[in-house]
């Protein structure tokens, strides 16, 4: 790219929210021209523990922990020089190759460096180094740890390469990178029938999510002629582009992050996707993968702030994510699946948040950024339980695990308490501030968002809850063999980090309005509106509800005894939810049966129609020759008449001509 | 003498071979049946150059006797082996190269 290209931030369709054009000038010194660096510490990683065979089992899990905070120094690094500089140039273009060079198109690889990208390699690199961290402990019984460790860098390199892009290309890449390390690692015990099913589940259903991006990305080419985002965003707000173009971006570009994030009507993937190993659930749900979805809306924000329809969609399918995703949470006695669910949920608050426009954008990377801690947090604190308790799942089969999981307990408690939003932990911020902007969208459609976005803040309480209930209190309700312990230090050590990142992330970010004023020349900064209720209400309504859902979960849970086997007789809700409220069901019926038919009517019509044609032609020249055959005697004085009279039929013929 | 008598006699000898060549079974017969044809065709050809008054007719006519001497050999040559190996002349039972 030469010269200065402008990167300009959303002007919102209420204008005054604009913010000022942030120029990407072009990177100076060591830290931020080898940004590089950080992309391609992991894959070194992963290549070399791939290539490097047994020789390398002893010591190729530090390694690849090595490339994960080395990564994580250079983010730290490219961070702090991004900080030093005043806010209106915090955007730079490292140029690294150029790529395709075909006539008046041109792909240069590089990388893009801004507020946006750099927030989210810090949290990739630092919590996926401290998952790595993790991992170390608790795969250390597995034969197969490097190949484990190889893939969690190839996750991290995907990534990174994905949020660090400078255009929709090079993102493109990342984005495919992450669904195959996704589809590596949740098929990782891929001699588990279920767990290769699930691998495959995931990267088909992420399939029907890319085909969108990638659609949406040769519709800029040929809307716009290139596909750096310099170049998209300033088409985009240019007048010469048209409405129904913007939409049909955003709302391709909306199908691409349902499928990475798990959002309606893509998301039956990422319950099945806890067939991995938990710290992979752990990169997957805070760190890495679905996060991708919420980056790809937030950082498309010119297109989505000029097409208001688009906008809808995005808000439609947010709303509806989140109550989706916490309803199968109430209802999932897998603990893994019951956190899986919950990350719908949340992934849904951001995703709604995104939708909302420019008042919403910084709090969706607010939660993003703090549900990276705490649901990382809670991950490993489920796996922790599971390393205690022989791999158990089932938390009808836990209960009374505060005693002998003391730090396991702790953490997991205070990542409990940030994600159901308690004051004064990280998650009350950002949740808090989404319900109140959703209600701020005024009208019905305020109502509507607002009010889902309170209920399911209200779930959220009592489903967490709920977890925590059955797995830390009451009565022991293990396996005869089950002897639960402490996990080790390695284990520990990261959950500790997180936990106290999920207490105090989301006061930092919130402080001064410091997340804000970081974000704001890249989505601009949110708009004084008028509020539509008061936000002392709107947080007093919220700490109520979610009061209320404590207080049911403690009722049911903990008052009563919990039976070792689910229920039977349930509402029909629960068995929905069971279900996974019909989500497979409904896959099923719509695609996968009618394309069952579709594929079993083509094969029929290529069996009976295509080859009949062509075995019926070839059966008519096979019986019609074995007729003919049949003259074919063998006595010489049948050949000689037939000699004859064809001599003679040529006189006859001869002379009649003549004649 | 009227020359069209020759070619009279050249059609009834035709007519003879051919009718041997599809009636008799024994090879031998079948043979001889095909050298009366080419002589009846040699005499009429002999005629032609008669009546057209140059030597084109006869000239064919040698070639034709050289080509059938040829033929000879190599045809009762076929006939003595297929003799001694099956004990029998018939065309009809030397019928083996069919479908």
């Amino acid at each position: 790219m030469t010269g200065l290209t402008v990167l300009a931030a959303g002007t919102g369709p209420l204008g005054s929210a604009a913010a000022q054009p942030l120029e990407a000038v072009g990177a100076t010194g060591v830290v931020e021209r080898g940004a590089w660096v950080m992309i391609a510490l992991p894959l070194l990683g992963a290549v070399l523990l791939l290539l490097s065979g047994h020789v390398a089992n002893r010591w190729a899990h530090w390694f690849a922990v090595l490339m994960g905070v080395g990564s994580f120094g250079w983010a730290v690094a490219t961070f702090l020089s991004l900080l030093d500089k005043p806010s209106d140039s915090r955007a730079r273009n490292v140029q690294l190759f150029s790529w395709i060079h075909v006539g008046g198109f041109n792909v240069d690889v590089g990388l893009l460096l801004d507020p946006l990208s750099i927030s989210f390699a810090l949290l990739i690199t630092g919590v996926g180094s401290l998952i790595h961290i993790y991992s170390v402990g608790y795969m250390a019984d597995d034969p197969e740890r490097r190949r484990y460790f190889a893939y969690l860098n190839l996750f991290l390199a995907a990534m990174l390469l994905l949020v660090l892009a400078n255009s929709f290309l090079t993102l493109y890449v990342g984005w495919e990178g992450v669904g195959l390390a996704s589809y590596l690692l949740i098929g990782f015990w891929q001699y588990k029938p279920t767990a290769a099913t699930a691998a495959k589940k995931a990267f088909i259903v992420n399939r029907v999510g890319d085909l969108g991006l990638t659609i949406a990305i040769m519709l800029m080419f040929a809307t716009f002629g290139q596909v750096d985002f310099a170049g998209v965003f300033a088409g985009a707000q240019s007048s010469a582009t048209s409405q129904t173009t913007l939409t049909v971006l955003g709302l391709l570009l909306l199908l691409g992050a349902c499928g990475k994030s798990a959002q309606l009507p893509l998301q039956s993937w990422l319950l099945d996707a806890m067939e991995g190993p938990t710290p992979v659930s752990a990169l997957i749900h805070a760190a890495t993968m679905v996060t991708a979805g919420v980056y790809l809306i937030v950082r498309s924000n010119p297109i989505f702030d000029a097409s208001p329809d688009a906008q809808l969609a995005v808000v439609v399918v947010g709303a509806a994510t989140l109550l989706f995703g916490a309803i199968i949470g109430c209802a999932k006695d897998d603990i893994k699946r019951a956190l899986a669910a919950s990350t719908i949920s949340q992934i849904g608050y951001m995703i709604l948040a995104a939708g909302i426009g420019t008042a919403g954008y910084v709090f969706a990377i607010m939660l993003l950024l703090t549900h990276g801690f705490f649901k990382a947090g809670l991950f490993l604190g489920a796996g922790s339980v599971m390393h205690g308790m022989n791999d158990e799942v089932d938390m009808r089969k836990y209960g009374g695990l505060a005693r002998v999981m003391p730090i396991t307990f702790a953490t997991f408690g205070l990542c409990y308490l940030a994600i159901i939003g308690v004051p004064p932990l990280s998650g009350f911020f950002a949740k808090d501030k989404i319900i109140e902007v959703a209600f701020d969208e005024g009208g019905t459609r305020g109502w509507i968002l607002g009010g889902a976005a309170l209920v399911g803040a209200g779930i959220t309480a009592f489903y967490m809850t709920r977890v925590v209930i059955m797995t830390f209190f009451g009565p022991r309700r293990w396996e005869r063999d089950a002897h639960p312990h402490e996990s080790p230090r390695v284990m520990t050590w990261p959950m500790i980090v997180l936990a106290i990142g999920a207490v105090f992330a989301g006061a930092l970010l919130t402080f001064r309005d410091s997340l804000e004023k970081w974000l704001a020349p890249v989505v601009g900064t949110p708009p004084a509106e008028e509020h539509v209720i008061e936000p002392a209400v709107v947080t007093g309504l919220t700490l109520g509800i979610v009061t209320v859902g404590i207080l049911l979960a403690v009722t049911q849970y903990g008052r009563r005894a919990i039976p070792r086997t689910a229920p039977a007789a349930v509402s029909f809700v629960t068995v929905a939810a069971r279900r996974d409220l019909y989500g497979d069901a409904v896959n099923e019926a719509l695609f996968m049966r009618p394309g069952q038919y579709l594929t079993r009517s083509l094969v029929f019509l290529d069996n009976k129609g295509v080859d009949g044609i062509v075995n019926g032609l070839a059966a008519l020249v096979g019986g019609s020759s074995g007729r003919i055959r049949r003259l074919q005697t063998g006595f010489v004085r049948s050949y000689a008449l037939s000699i004859f009279g064809g001599a003679a039929l040529v006189i006859i013929a001869l002379l009649l001509v003549r004649l | 003498m009227n020359p069209a008598n020759y070619l009279y006699l050249s059609a009834l000898l035709f007519t003879i071979g051919a009718a041997g060549v599809l009636l008799r079974r024994n090879a031998i017969v079948v043979f001889m049946s095909v050298e009366l044809m080419l002589n009846a065709v040699n005499l009429s050809l002999v005629t032609f150059a008669r009546i057209n008054g140059n030597l084109d007719g006869q000239v064919t006519a040698f070639f034709v006797m050289v080509v059938a001497a040829a033929e000879v050999v190599v045809g009762l040559s076929i006939i003595v082996m297929i003799f001694r190996t099956r004990r029998s002349a018939s065309v009809d039972d030397a019928s083996l190269l069919k479908y």
